[in-house]
């Protein structure tokens, strides 16, 4: 017997007026997946994860989590999930212990308060108000709120967003654990480093739909090459046409004066470059090469980069 | 279940009662409030009964006769003034009327004041006496300073009911739009806790800080001001807690829908204000006309004033208030359940 998948939808619609967030998605999440939605500030995902959660209805389409509908099961789905949202802000004057104990005390089941906290590293903060916490603080605290059901389910909307780099590492050594728990992880984020540190599956999402789903190898390997050459030249460029005919290189975009090529083998393909633009007269004022990254799949995918949404 | 649902539902009052406790503009408003201002109303208008009137002569040919036979007169206070400055202090007030030396003696003052009114009567009186009338008739004194009837003791009950209903609305109201906003509601509607739970708990919170507030109160005028309790306590409790249930409600039915403090404030204000007028806090609602007393009366701050100065300054018992507990219950009924129906978590 196959185990039902954590989520299926299929059709997903929501319109507000005439902006169109979820335009027909489709998704399936396998049980124990860590399975991240990946896109731009305003791709539609987190109304998708919120009609995932039975927060907002759906327009259109059909929705199962854990094999219930939010119609017949919301009581049981209510048990069975926790969720960190975005940006929500706890009640200022309330201690990290007393937050997670609130919350706590809304379930059937789940563990101690102070092992949530101890999961996310806040032992040291139990006493403190929550307006005294950092903001990496105020995120775990959210999650240690997640988790404090031991959800079979768990979504994280944006999990690391604002959060500086250490804070953000932090988490994911979090997100990790909860994942090596076998848990379901519903995770939507802008960072590709994220998803691909995190996600055995990612979806990339874009104006409401999915564009491309697998694995972040995969993924990075369907732009068939693993590298990208990014430069810039003063004086006289080589031509696209000529920049695509140099060995090795798979495609060629222009981006605010900047070259981007993907490349199979950056040490071939380099030296013919520099020699190309060497025998128009130009002088090359930038040059980086880098494994390529779902940032770069996503460029591919829309001609947009991920933080230009 | 029933047992989960209780613990959310005490987890919830705590949470309120926390954030009310360690809050400490919450405090100053609940308590020190309607204790100050019940202090300087208080002691604005205590001993007005008792205090002298004052009363100007114009200086000019005769005004000495006037300020002795005025002088010997109980009750009065005499000043000699200039022209310009009697009328100046007539038209603010600090004297209640202006006596002209003449033939006849002229007094000037605004027969709309009422002690301008009692000022002309004593003059009248004292004068004539000075000038040898004597009185046919005489009227023995039998004086009463019951308390119940002065100013104060209409009053603490007011406050009274004012703070209650202030501090039920804005407590339950700004909290609940604080939480939309901070998408804190969000976050609790997508876990089990039950939304009655949530609702009920906010109104419970209230009732813990209910209690110390109405203590304070009726202990500070009891202490102070001598305003008597003559009902039975149970029934105050009773009014209490079934004003501080309409206020509730009508808070919670004010921050249904509203998504910022400042959409919020102007819908309490829109509820409130009307009632800071037309209740009975600071005077008596008899003085609207009649037309509009039918509605004064339906208003849940005039029932919860009326009832409580019933109870606490002519004793009634619960058949001369049971149609204003009536009237209270029905509002935080009715607005408990339109706000549950109604009420937006996102």
């Amino acid at each position: 017997m196959d185990i039902p998948p954590a989520i299926a939808c299929t059709g997903l619609v929501k319109r507000y007026g005439d902006v169109i967030a979820v335009d027909g998605l489709d998704l399936e999440i396998g049980t124990g997946e860590c399975f991240g939605l990946l896109g731009p500030n305003g791709a539609g995902k987190t109304t998708t994860v919120e009609i995932l959660q039975g927060i907002l209805p759906a327009d259109a389409g059909t929705v199962e989590v854990l094999g219930r509908t939010w119609r017949d099961g919301r009581r049981e789905l209510r048990e069975r999930i926790g969720t960190q949202l975005q940006e929500t802000r706890f009640p200022e004057k309330l201690t990290a212990l007393e937050t997670v104990r609130l919350f706590r005390s809304f379930y059937q089941h789940g563990m101690p308060a102070e092992r949530a906290l101890h999961t996310v590293g806040l032992d040291e903060k139990h006493g403190a108000w929550v307006k005294h916490l950092s903001g990496g603080q105020q995120q775990r605290l959210a999650i240690a709120v997640a988790l404090v059901s031991e959800p079979d389910l768990l979504f994280l909307d944006e999990p690391t967003a604002g959060l500086d780099p250490q804070a953000r590492r932090q988490l994911w050594d979090v997100i990790q654990g909860l994942r090596s728990e076998g848990r379901t992880v519903v995770l939507t984020t802008h960072y590709m480093d994220e998803a691909e540190r995190l996600c055995d599956r990612v979806a990339v999402v874009d104006h409401g739909r999915i564009i491309a789903l697998d694995t972040p190898r995969a993924l990075i390997a369907s732009l068939g090459a693993e590298h990208v050459v990014e430069f810039a030249v003063e004086g006289v460029t080589p031509p696209t046409e000529v920049l695509r005919g140099l060995a090795g290189v798979r495609e060629v975009r222009t981006e605010d004066g900047t070259l981007r090529l993907t490349v199979a083998q950056p040490h071939t393909v380099v030296p013919a470059l520099l020699a190309e633009i060497a025998s128009r007269g130009g002088r090359l004022s930038a040059l980086t090469t880098h494994h390529a990254t779902l940032e770069d799949v996503f460029l591919h995918l829309t001609g947009r980069s991920l933080r230009d949404g | 279940m029933a047992e989960r649902g209780g613990v959310g539902l005490v987890q919830i009052t705590l949470w309120r009662l926390r954030e009310l406790w360690r809050e400490p503009e919450a405090i100053f408003w609940v308590f020190a409030f309607p204790i100050l201002l019940a202090l300087a109303l208080g002691v604005a208008f205590k001993n007005r009964g008792h205090q002298a009137l004052t009363i100007a002569v114009q200086e000019g040919p005769g005004a000495d006769t006037l300020v002795t036979a005025l002088g010997s007169a109980e009750g009065l206070r005499i000043v000699a003034l200039d022209s310009v400055e009697a009328y100046q202090r007539l038209r603010s007030g600090r004297v209640a009327m202006v006596v002209i030396p003449g033939n006849p003696i002229t007094v000037q003052y605004d027969s709309t004041r009422d002690e301008s009114r009692l000022a002309r009567l004593e003059t009248d009186r004292a004068l004539q006496v000075a000038a040898g009338r004597h009185d046919v008739l005489w009227l023995r004194d039998a004086l009463v300073t019951e308390p119940g009837s002065r100013y104060i003791d209409f009053l603490i009950p007011g406050l009274l009911g004012l703070n209650i209903m202030g501090t039920g609305m804005w407590g339950i109201g700004f909290g609940i739009v604080r939480a939309r906003q901070g998408k804190l509601l969000r976050r609790l509607h997508a876990s089990p806790m039950r939304q009655s739970d949530f609702l009920l708990a906010q109104a419970l919170a209230r009732l813990v800080f209910l209690v110390l507030e109405v203590v304070t109160v009726l202990a500070f005028g009891a202490l102070a001001f001598g305003v008597p309790i003559r009902g039975s306590l149970a029934l105050v409790a009773a009014i209490v807690l079934a004003g501080a249930l309409a206020f509730s409600g009508l808070g919670l039915l004010v921050a249904t829908r509203a998504r910022t403090i400042e959409g919020v404030s102007g819908l309490m204000n829109l509820v409130m204000v009307p009632m800071w007028i037309f209740s009975g806090v600071f005077f008596s609602w008899s003085h609207f006309p009649d037309a509009i007393q039918p509605f004064i009366r339906l208003l849940p701050l005039t029932a919860l004033n009326d009832g409580l100065r019933a109870v606490l300054l002519d004793g009634t018992g619960v058949a001369g208030v049971w149609t204003l507990l009536a009237n209270l219950v029905v509002w935080g009924v009715g607005t408990f359940a339109v706000s549950v129906k109604i009420f937006r978590w996102t």
